[in-house]
């Protein structure tokens, strides 16, 4: 299959394009043999026995003409010794002989498993904490100990988190399946909320974090990318993956050369990724399009993100738009945080006096940074320094990362200089 | 097929009390329309009527018994029914129309199989 591909060395290809390939695949045929053996503990020994056998024998013999077959075969095989063992010290007879058979897998078997274990991994009697652990582990096939450094949580704990999450779907049947059309919309939006926290933490973390924890953000995209792929006509799926593009294209300018947060009026816009724009973009207005009642809060989450994409300067911004969108999203949304960011956008349209009083009027937000910092900046443009030294005051008082407790410290010394 | 037990958590309540009786026949519709899957159930008289034992030292050691349930909540255990479901998602389904789940909560459990 990579006969003549670019990243051959000698005679076999390079361990990177096959770790790539296997990477790939991994979660198709964990998604089947989740499905054939009822056990997403057997499952993944099965599947990374296989795995393991592959990166081993494909450099050096050459990838087999169908990998994913390969990979199944092995897996299964794994899988019925696995069986076998348990069942010989259960004392049990094996139950294993119907999986010996390897039945050719079709491409729409392939879609439905990998989709019944998107569903159970995000199913909603798991908690939020375990369905990123699992969308993470399984999913994205991360080990244990690179979720628990991405999502800064001790191995031991989150070695815990997935036994029983795992033990869950076990005992209690959750089952392995695909809801019913009447289910789809509510479970759907439960995967876009997993797959969006996955995003935001890897989004939220500083130049001085751990790689991994910055890397989840490509794993987000990459499970988002998965779901647009397997549910192309979902406006939710969409709208997920092109706010996920339009925030990522940011990626390059959301900091300085020293690594310092740097906000939207001040990044430098030849620096956000084209092409990502691109892409971003046009999935939003195919999932507008594929918009029939009811709007998407992703989708209206991307509208925005979208206005700001096309705008060439931060003052040419269409606020009206923006606002506009903000108060769709309010309709199927109203959260306080979003009413703030409508508030915000209020400000650049008809000046931080009305914004101001949008602002106060957002009840709910005293222990949030972002309410203080908004009043900080608001404040300071009405010329109201002391006032606005307090509100960065109490928003540095409450939780926050490294480089955004920077940028707002440098906010209020700019007000005292 | 599996069993689940649904616990019912409401208000701590008589259910043999006459003002009570509406809500009895919407506990006997809902038992009506779930016999399929019913194997069993009851409404439990209030926790002023429950009794917690424990025996201290161990097996056939001193038996102690206090007034009242073993844990105190704000809504109590006032029923359970015994339900058999092919899966979680069918369990969850019957568990929604207990008239407790909006009175109140549904606890579902897995009911092990030996």
């Amino acid at each position: 299959m990579l006969a003549g591909d670019a990243t051959r060395v000698g005679d076999g290809p390079s361990a990177a394009a096959v770790a790539r390939l296997v990477r790939e695949e991994r979660t198709r045929i964990l998604a089947t043999l989740i499905r054939v053996t009822g056990s997403v503990d057997l499952a993944e020994d099965a599947t990374q026995d296989a795995v393991v056998r592959a990166l081993e024998t494909w450099p050096r013999d050459g990838v087999p003409e169908n990998p994913r077959a390969w990979l199944l075969v092995v897996a299964r095989r794994r899988a019925v010794d696995l069986i076998r063992r348990e069942a010989r010290r259960a004392g049990k007879e094996a139950e294993a002989v119907s999986l010996l058979d390897p039945a050719p897998e079709n491409p729409e078997s392939v879609r439905d498993d990998l989709l019944r274990l998107i569903f159970t991994c995000c199913h909603p009697a798991l908690s939020l904490d375990a369905q990123v652990a699992l969308a993470l582990r399984t999913l994205a096939g991360l080990s244990t100990a690179e979720v628990a450094r991405g999502l800064l949580v001790p191995e031991a704990t989150m070695a815990k988190r997935l036994t029983r999450a795992k033990q869950k779907i076990a005992q209690a049947r959750i089952p392995y399946r695909v809801p019913a059309a009447e289910e789809l919309t509510a479970r759907l939006s439960g995967v876009a909320a997993t797959v969006y926290l996955i995003f935001n933490e890897g989004y939220a973390a500083g130049a001085g974090d751990d790689l991994l924890r910055t890397a989840l953000t490509g794993e987000a995209i990459r499970l988002a990318r998965l779901l647009a792929e397997l549910m192309p006509d979902e406006a939710t799926v969409l709208g997920l993956l092109a706010l996920l593009l339009l925030q990522d294209s940011r990626r390059a300018a959301r900091t300085d050369a020293d690594g310092r947060l740097l906000l939207l009026a001040e990044q430098d816009r030849s620096r956000w990724d084209p092409a990502l724009v691109t892409e971003g973009v046009e999935l939003v207005g195919r999932a507008l399009r594929r918009t029939a009642h009811r709007p998407d809060r992703y989708v209206v989450q991307a509208a925005v993100a979208a206005c700001h994409a096309l705008a060439p300067a931060y003052d040419l911004t269409p606020w009206d738009a923006v606002v506009s969108w903000y108060d769709v999203l309010l309709t199927v949304h109203d959260t306080p945080v979003v009413r703030l960011n409508r508030a915000a956008a209020v400000a650049e349209r008809d000046g931080p006096a009305a914004g101001l009083a949008l602002v106060d009027a957002v009840d709910g937000l005293t222990g949030y940074p972002w309410w203080h910092a908004t009043r900080g900046e608001l404040l300071r443009r009405l010329d109201r320094p002391t006032e606005a030294v307090a509100a960065y005051d109490r928003a540095l008082a409450l939780d926050l990362s490294g480089p955004q407790a920077e940028h707002l410290r440098r906010r209020r010394a700019e007000l005292t200089d | 097929m599996p069993t689940y037990i649904a616990l019912t958590y409401t208000a701590d309540v008589d259910w043999t009390r006459p003002e009570y009786a509406e809500e009895m026949k919407e506990y006997n519709e809902f038992g009506a329309a779930a016999a399929a899957v019913l194997r069993g159930g009851n409404a439990l008289y209030p926790t002023s009527t429950a009794t917690t034992v424990r025996v201290s030292g161990g097996k056939g050691g001193e038996v102690l018994t206090s007034d009242g349930p073993y844990a105190e909540t704000k809504e109590a255990l006032t029923g359970f029914y015994l339900l058999e479901c092919a899966d979680l998602d069918e369990a969850v389904k019957v568990a929604a129309t207990i008239p407790a789940a909006w009175a109140g909560a549904v606890e579902v459990r897995p009911v092990i199989q030996f």
